[in-house]
């Protein structure tokens, strides 16, 4: 049975009729952030997170009370501070940011009020993908009926603190994704990422503090403050040191593929195994994608780790958003790396010249080896890449992202790369 | 030489564009929620495209001109989203993923079901101006793929098979 004690994040959620304001403050909910705003200070809400170890579900794990410890707060702080949560969940392989905001929007609701009284801002956005259109229905009306119970608006429960929340939706592309681009998105410019530093916290949108926090982390910060942060690091049940429920999914071709709130730290095998009920009849899993396209290959080998950051990392990898792809054996690998490139190349920004230019090779030569048409040096032309756009080359971690999937694959099988070198005569026809 | 020249007079005038007083209010109720009215930017297409199908070229200036940013900022911000159009689509326009989960559960299949039906590849409109076809990346529904869009809705599970069905739906 879920309860708030094991699954706080989805006990709540209900797809086909999510609950309005009563039926949510019949079930706990709003009691967070009547907690904070009447027995805790700001700064009390940012400990508890810190506590806790509440770290980004976003993808790249950085502890959430950290990031908020850099806002400058207290009367010399500016008057004007944001809170944002990246809501442009485009992640390819990655489906629980939208069951959150369907399924419980006041959950999204409450949580960019608990979060913007601990950073005392001024405004929240929720920077919504263009394409999650009943998400954004949903959100919008929570937002006021939130704002007709007191709970938005001018002087809240009474605090002196006034605080305003909207939906903003986006208008397609990836790199909205990432949070300075993201930034940019929103202030209604083209979403090229921005130099780092100076970071967010300190000058954001329109050069204002700025925290930009993905939705599944935001949704955990009511539970912590209601249960405080011990309860949050025994949710993992010591499956691993990082705290808290994870939404894990499996997509591919597996039998029961879905998206579910468990332990953080369970396993890849669990996850496709017991969740999804194994691979589709006569499939075998060839090797899978830990969370999201921007993350390298691994194999069934390592079915058994942990999914959490620092196990997935040490196995030459990253949990990312912990939502799995698996690839059964009757893929081409070539092909699945060929979809991956032509994906981050349309995605590119076209900001910095080697992934602008990089990406579009990469793909161009996988699409020649996918048709058997490539040439001798092709894979040593890839594994250049892989370390021209690496990390540290290129303006953000777009591109870097990129060659992840590219460089396991080209680790793990190599062979089938090869094959697709085309005999001499064999171009000479084509 | 002067002859092949091309005279400015010979080219077609853009077309005279008038905000819709409801758009520009719109737009303008939309500028209220930010700290600079650029930040409408984005809605504001949105609000033109919703009326017109299409972002046409006179738009641009016009939403510049109620935004209080240039014309070409508008351009920019335009040809950089996806989902804004810049040239005239179909009535319905669909939006298939081609993005890695989908492809690996039938994308292919989808995508030359859909050619085959409406005799067009991806990025035209059918002749008879129903429909646009257009890639599109992960749309967050990645257990029940192959997935796709048309207009706002969302549509799971789709196989060659259900394309005729579906279509219907559009007039």
């Amino acid at each position: 049975m879920m309860s708030a004690d094991t699954h706080p994040l989805t006990y709540r959620v209900n797809l086909a009729q999510p609950l309005d304001l009563k039926g949510y403050e019949a079930q706990e909910g709003y009691a967070a952030l009547r907690k904070a705003l009447k027995e805790m200070q700001p700064g009390d809400v940012t400990k508890v997170v810190k506590d806790a170890n509440l770290r980004g579900r976003g993808g790249a794990g950085f502890p959430t009370g950290v990031k908020w410890g850099l806002v400058p707060m207290g009367a010399d702080a500016p008057k004007q501070k944001y809170l944002v949560c990246n809501a442009d969940e485009m992640e390819p392989g990655t489906f629980k940011d939208r069951l959150l905001m369907e399924g419980a929007p006041h959950q999204m609701v409450e949580a960019m009020i608990v979060a913007a009284w601990a950073l005392q801002a001024s405004r929240g956005y929720i920077f919504l993908r263009g394409e999650y259109v009943v998400a954004a229905e949903r959100l919008n009306r929570a937002i006021a009926e939130a704002k007709a119970a007191g709970y938005l608006g001018a002087d809240i429960l009474g605090t002196g603190w006034s605080y305003e929340l909207f939906v903003h939706t986006g208008a397609g592309r990836y790199i909205c994704g990432e949070e300075t681009a993201l930034l940019n998105s929103l202030e209604g410019r083209r979403a090229n990422p921005r130099a780092k530093p100076p970071f967010p916290q300190i000058a954001g949108l329109w050069g204002k503090p700025t925290v930009v926090n993905n939705v599944e982390t935001l949704c955990n910060v009511p539970h912590i403050v209601l249960r405080g942060g011990t309860w949050f690091q025994g949710l993992s049940q010591g499956k691993s040191k990082d705290a808290g429920t994870k939404l894990y999914g499996v997509s591919g071709r597996a039998r029961r593929t879905g998206c579910w709130e468990l332990p953080f730290g369970t396993s890849a095998r669990e996850l496709l195994e017991v969740h999804a009920g194994g691979m589709k009849d006569g499939l075998k899993l060839k090797c899978w994608l830990p969370g999201g396209a921007s993350t390298d290959f691994l194999m069934p080998e390592h079915l058994d780790l942990a999914m959490d950051f620092d196990t997935i990392a040490k196995a030459g990898s990253r949990m990312g958003t912990g939502l799995i792809t698996v690839v059964d054996d009757k893929q081409n690998i070539v092909s699945v790396v060929r979809n991956l490139e032509e994906f981050f190349a349309r995605e590119s920004c076209g900001w910095c010249t080697p992934c602008r230019d990089g990406l579009p090779w990469t793909e161009k030569v996988l699409a020649a080896l996918e048709q058997g048409q490539g040439r001798p040096g092709d894979l040593e032309v890839l594994e250049q890449l892989t370390r021209f756009l690496g990390p540290g080359k290129t303006f953000c971690a777009h591109a870097p992202g990129a060659m992840e999937p590219l460089q396991s694959a080209l680790k793990y099988f190599r062979a089938e790369f090869e094959a697709c070198i085309a005999k001499p005569d064999a171009r000479v026809a084509a | 030489m002067s002859e092949a020249a091309i005279k400015l007079a010979d080219l077609p005038a853009a077309r005279p564009f008038m905000l819709h007083p409801d758009d520009r209010a719109a737009i303008e109720h939309e500028t209220h929620h930010y700290e600079d009215p650029r930040a409408a930017s984005i809605e504001a297409l949105k609000i033109v495209q919703h009326r017109h199908g299409w972002v046409p070229d006179g738009a641009l200036a016009a939403i510049g001109e109620v935004l209080g940013i240039p014309a070409s900022d508008v351009e920019g911000v335009a040809t950089f989203y996806n989902l804004i159009f810049r040239r005239p689509v179909g009535r319905h326009v669909i939006k298939v993923c081609d993005s890695v989960s989908c492809f690996l559960t039938g994308y292919d299949e989808v995508k030359q079901a859909f050619q085959a039906r409406l005799g067009i590849g991806l990025g035209h409109t059918t002749p008879d101006n129903r429909f646009t076809l257009l890639p599109i990346c992960c749309l967050g529904a990645c257990d029940k793929g192959p997935v796709l869009m048309i207009d706002e809705d969302t549509h799971v599970n789709v196989q060659p098979d259900h394309i005729n069905e579906l279509l219907e739906q559009y007039k």
